[in-house]
């Protein structure tokens, strides 16, 4: 059998045959710890610059900000990006609460996944990475992994008070999820998004708008009073 | 993919002949360094972060039979199926057969250099099956019925005119006579008609830039979105990864990817960093409702335990291709096979044989560069001088080249003798050279400065220098 094959091949190699089981508490204890590792200082600053740092580290890569003072003002920051960029008031929206409990007076959401012919797609996110400008965006019946493919506009809500320093934050929240068919806490999806698509496959020169979003456009609410400076 | 390595010397030829190639090669060549330089310079960290990289994947190779069996565990928890596939034939009869379950009929593609060294574009074709690449770049060299020249940007060798004209003989249903004014429209086109096929798929396959025995997760980076579409919108999805892709945990694979897209494009990070586990949970509205890993040896083992061990902590981050004076010389099609540049020339005689790839190695000023970039360290030129080694051992080299090399060696061991010889070269070529301070023709080197000049030497050689300077010291 392969596997018996692969593994037997790699002990060879290794001059050793399966591990003891001392070593195998050993390594079982480092996968239970997830040590991290050295932690660039650049996100480990007071909460207002490490908002300041992921707004700017997402403008470096093409995506956009609006920051609003309440989750209640979300619906007016988006019509008027889309009224800006002469789009549609009607998108696909993820069915997430955050965003089901707005009142969306004139804008036409659709809940659910998004489908090819969306022009514009809304979801939630789950975390914003300060360190380099980038959403976590864990799949969940709440937010379909669709919403932040197909749409050319990819807009995103996320609260200040998800805005963490470094990746592994975010993984320690993902950690506390608990998955009752896995028994884990991973999703089956987590993208981890900065900017929009982009490609520089013709003759090594960067354009936006690949296979996926030409805009990214995130609605920041500032409801973390220690994030605003 | 057809094996072309042991004819480098005739690719190379042919590559410096090539104007338009040597057009893409000049375009290119500065940019990969100078993007690098700016997110390595932006990032203190970075240096300390490559030896961390390095660590990470050494401590992982050392108990990769542990964590593989972990990894596969949760694989399956997860809901999703683990192929274990120690050779290519077995990888390309386990995707065949997934495919033909399910009765596909199309099939996507996320960019994948081990569906390269797999060749299951061609074994899909072959029972039927259609599959289409979606990456820009793999996409434009599948209808021109080429391999990628390079491991992140496979077609940087087209130029603007290359793609248009593929277009305009391939999507015959757009109108003739349509402009492509800029890039942009190019792009346009492609996205449009690859839409289509994304919808279309019924089988979506992608490579893995890592897998991760905590979660059981496999990884993929891209900036294109192209992967992202690739394993969400069919209704499986299949993830190809050789058992070196493996790391312990979340963390490891967040150090790692610390490095690699400021080693490979200059990004601080990519565009979408997607972690996959298991199939569709019971609530889910999308994503597919199975999802497969085809973990692949096909030659990695067996190089555990020897001194190209090392190779096996590559990340396919590029950075080596890009800084290598050799590579933006000869392009990346001159090597042969799937991977070019310093890695391919130490991966390449590993996984095809030293006796198909032996240029390879000898392809190489060891000029250092690759080393001093590569994110985990790999100690490439001195890789590259084992296989030279192995070769010379096996009476693979060349017959001038090894009465040449004895004649060098039984001069080197006589010192006296080799001092006095390389003091009257030195300096009768610098008295030569004295005006120019270099040669662009030399007798019995032709082959050589054709390409390039040779520095004139300065009248000295370095002994004697390093003598003067030791005296001037004391």
């Amino acid at each position: 059998m392969s596997r018996d094959a692969i593994l037997g091949a790699i002990r060879r190699g290794l001059r050793r045959g399966p591990l003891p089981d001392d070593q195998k508490l050993a390594l079982r204890a480092r996968l239970d710890a997830h040590p991290r590792h050295l932690i660039p200082a650049r996100s480990q600053v007071p909460r207002p610059a490490q908002v300041a740092l992921f707004i700017a580290n997402v403008e470096k890569e093409f995506g956009s900000v609006t920051r609003v003072p309440t989750l209640a003002d979300v619906p007016g920051a988006i019509a008027d990006y889309l009224a800006a960029g002469n789009l549609p008031a009607h998108f696909a929206m993820a069915p997430h609460p955050e965003l089901m409990d707005l009142q969306w007076a004139l804008l036409q959401p659709r809940i659910g996944r998004a489908q090819p012919s969306d022009l514009v797609c809304l979801t939630q996110a789950f975390a914003g990475i300060a360190e380099t400008g980038t959403l976590m965006l864990p799949a969940e019946p709440t937010r379909p992994t669709t919403l932040n493919l197909l749409g050319d506009i990819a807009l995103v809500v996320l609260r200040a008070s998800r805005i963490v320093g470094p990746y592994e934050d975010a993984w320690n929240w993902l950690r506390a999820r608990h998955d009752s068919t896995t028994g884990g806490f991973m999703p089956r999806n987590v993208m981890l998004v900065t900017g929009p698509s982009r490609s520089a496959d013709i003759e090594s020169t960067l354009e936006l708008g690949a296979h996926g979003p030409r805009q990214l456009h995130i609605v920041l609410v500032d409801d973390d009073p220690a994030a605003i400076a | 993919m057809q094996i072309t390595s042991p004819a480098f010397k005739s690719n190379v030829a042919e590559a410096l002949a090539d104007p338009h190639l040597q057009k893409a090669l000049h375009f290119t060549r500065p940019r990969f360094p100078e993007r690098r330089a700016a997110a390595v310079a932006a990032l203190p960290e970075f240096e300390t972060l490559r030896d961390i990289g390095r660590d990470i994947k050494n401590h992982t190779l050392a108990n990769l039979d542990f964590y593989l069996e972990i990894w596969a565990d949760n694989v399956e928890k997860s809901g999703g199926q683990v192929h274990w596939c120690a050779t290519a034939d077995d990888a390309r009869a386990a995707v065949l057969a997934i495919c033909q379950r399910v009765g596909a009929k199309t099939v996507t593609k996320g960019k994948s250099m081990i569906s390269e060294e797999l060749g299951i574009n061609e074994h899909l074709e072959k029972h039927g099956i259609e599959p289409v690449e979606t990456d820009l770049g793999e996409y434009i060299l599948q209808i021109r019925g080429e391999g990628p020249s390079h491991i992140i940007a496979p077609a940087f060798h087209l130029n603007r005119e290359d793609w248009e004209e593929s277009f305009r003989k391939t999507h015959t249903d757009l109108p003739a006579d349509r402009v492509f004014g800029e890039r942009r429209d190019i792009m346009v086109e492609a996205r449009t008609i690859l839409r289509e096929k994304f919808i279309a798929a019924d089988v979506g396959i992608t490579g893995a830039n890592f897998l991760i025995a905590e979660t059981g997760s496999s990884v993929i980076v891209t900036n294109e979105g192209n992967g992202d579409l690739t394993q969400t919108l069919p209704k499986v999805h299949i993830a190809l990864a050789s058992i070196e892709k493996l790391v312990p945990t979340l963390e490891d694979a967040t150090s790692l990817l610390r490095l690699l897209a400021r080693s490979a494009t200059g990004q601080d990070f990519s565009v979408y960093t997607t972690f996959s586990t298991g199939a569709r949970r019971p609530d889910d509205l999308d994503g597919p409702e199975e999802y497969h890993v085809v973990v692949i040896d096909n030659g990695r083992s067996a190089m555990i335990g020897t001194e190209f061990q090392d190779m096996l902590r590559c990340i396919r981050c590029a950075a080596c291709m890009n800084h290598c004076p050799v590579y933006f010389t000869v392009g990346g099609h001159s090597y042969g096979w799937v991977y070019p540049g310093p890695m391919g020339s130490v991966l390449t005689p590993s996984l095809i044989g030293v006796e198909k790839a032996g240029h390879l190695p000898n392809a190489s000023t060891f000029c250092g560069k690759c080393e001093s970039v590569c994110p985990v360290k790999i100690p490439l030129p001195k890789l590259m001088r084992h296989w030279r080694e192995r070769e010379f051992e096996r009476h693979l080299t060349p017959g001038a080249m090894r009465n040449n090399l004895a004649i060098w060696g039984w001069f080197a061991r006589r010192p006296q003798l080799y001092r006095a010889a390389t003091r009257v070269a030195a300096w009768g070529l610098g008295l030569l050279g004295r005006k120019r301070g270099r040669f662009s023709w030399l007798p019995f080197a032709g082959g050589w400065t054709d390409g390039r000049d040779l520095p004139a030497p300065e009248g000295d050689t370095f002994f004697a220098r390093y003598a003067r300077q030791q005296r001037h010291k004391s």
